[in-house]
């Protein structure tokens, strides 16, 4: 109501899009600058799948059914870290507070966040997924379809994330927490992804890996209009 | 000082006589099963814990919405006590349906759907525990407590619908005979007695258990601003 009475005393309130691209320009730039993040997730991808090459016995026949869990487990893995490092940096250095600070809508924060942290697991995947292709000789991922999968389970991965994260950073427990509260969440967005991912590396027929891909999309909407409905309870003070 | 209510001590001398009941309905009452024998027993428990198990949990995201919206800690006390008896009762329903799967299907557990999506419900609940232990400011906690109840109400018949595109053994007793197969039975009269009144007793233990649960949280609550209040 103030502000048709008193206009020229309020500062125009930036449009809900533009505050989001300012919160991701913001975490890319800083990111890019600093490469933590970046560099800590590719590099413990890379081990990962290294492990599991000596766990799993990645030989050719083996290669062909786990191929598809093996790479989500990595990305999952690797996307718990780069989600508690994320929210971290906004708790520690009280940035946080700041960006609540900002008159702009809650969830403009939760969007901003979510797409940066979408951004960084998309650009781990862009070089483990060649890698991966180049150290097994498995051709078969660079697949419009696998592609198409990879992105809609990392959103449905990352949105819930990304609610959770901002979470756990204010527990006292703060890091162990994130895996263990978001894991059992995201099952339905694991299993979906193996299953469709997998059966687009079989070369299964579009029909039958429809049930999984329909399940994420479901997922992917189902929470990201959870988190967003419930992320001003998450970080008001 | 705080009385128990006679009400509550009422209820309490009733879940003990409810549960000898449904004790008598299953180990006695009801007919043997013809090709399961004796162990087919478990079954009305396994399915009178797993019921209430299930309806402490909707009812605790229910109630996380209800404290979203109100902000009042009475609903967070409700949300708690539905989670702790729920996780425990569904921790008895896991454990009684090893106890029938072993004869049944030669196997303590498996990854069928229903075993899976059960063993990730047990889990999402016990997060919720480490979550809730991780905040001091009970305000707060309350809030986290319930976002989580929601994600996790919501996500446990997704994670149950994805789980299905694998294939499942679990027989069906309730409204689909065809399972006989997989060691599903169709029930006679005096069986399904059986498992209306265990179904019934699980939900008066149910009720009690809540009961006192949300009165030791209040109870707790005053014991907390009893100390604050020594201490200054």
């Amino acid at each position: 109501m103030t502000n048709e009475t008193n206009t020229t005393a309020i500062v125009q309130r930036p449009s809900f899009l533009k505050a989001v691209m300012a919160i991701v320009q913001k975490d890319l730039s800083a990111e890019f600058r600093s490469r933590e993040l970046l560099s800590a997730m590719l590099v413990f991808s890379m081990l990962v799948i290294l492990i599991f090459n000596f766990a799993l016995e990645l030989n050719i026949d083996v290669r062909r059914t786990v191929t598809a869990g093996v790479l989500w487990t990595t990305f999952a893995f690797a996307g718990t870290l780069g989600l508690n490092r994320s929210m971290a940096v906004e708790k520690d250095r009280g940035c946080m507070d700041g960006l609540l600070l900002a008159p702009v809508d809650r969830s403009a924060i939760f969007f901003g966040k979510a797409i940066s942290n979408l951004a960084f697991m998309l650009i781990v995947e862009a070089i483990v997924i060649p890698l991966y292709a180049l150290l097994y000789n498995e051709t078969r991922i660079f697949q419009l379809e696998f592609l198409g999968v990879l992105l809609l389970g990392s959103i449905g991965y990352i949105s819930v994330g990304t609610l959770l994260s901002a979470m756990s950073v204010q527990t006292r427990t703060r890091d162990v927490l994130l895996p263990i509260l978001l894991f059992p969440v995201a099952v339905p967005v694991l299993l979906a992804s193996v299953k469709a991912s997998g059966g687009i590396i079989e070369g299964l027929p579009l029909n039958d890996i429809l049930t999984p891909i329909n399940l994420l999309i479901v997922y992917d909407i189902v929470f990201i209009a959870i988190s967003f409905m419930v992320f001003d309870f998450v970080v008001e003070e | 000082m705080q009385t128990k209510p006679i009400a509550l001590t009422i209820l309490d001398v009733l879940s003990v006589i409810s549960i000898g009941v449904a004790t008598y309905f299953a180990l006695v009452f009801a007919p043997t099963e013809q090709i399961m024998g004796q162990v087919q027993r478990v079954f009305y428990f396994h399915v009178g814990t797993a019921w209430v198990g299930m309806l402490g949990f909707i009812m605790a995201a229910v109630v996380g919405v209800i404290y979203l919206i109100k902000k009042d800690l009475k609903w967070d006390r409700i949300g708690v006590a539905a989670v702790e008896v729920s996780t425990m009762f569904f921790f008895i329903t896991i454990a009684l349906g090893s106890i029938w799967a072993r004869p049944a299907w030669n196997t303590w557990w498996t990854w069928d759907p229903r075993l899976t999506t059960a063993a990730i419900t047990e889990l999402i609940y016990i997060a919720y525990f480490m979550l809730r232990a991780g905040i001091e400011d009970p305000e707060k906690r309350a809030r986290f407590g319930a976002v989580y109840t929601l994600l996790g109400g919501i996500s446990v018949p997704i994670t149950f619908m994805a789980i299905r595109l694998f294939r499942t053994i679990h027989p069906v007793v309730v409204g689909n005979e065809s399972a006989a197969a997989q060691g599903g039975f169709s029930m006679s009269g005096d069986m399904v007695t059986a498992m209306l009144v265990s179904f019934a007793a699980f939900t008066i233990i149910f009720i009690d258990l809540m009961w006192n649960r949300i009165r030791m949280g209040s109870l707790e609550e005053k014991v907390e601003q009893l100390k604050l209040k020594v201490s200054m």
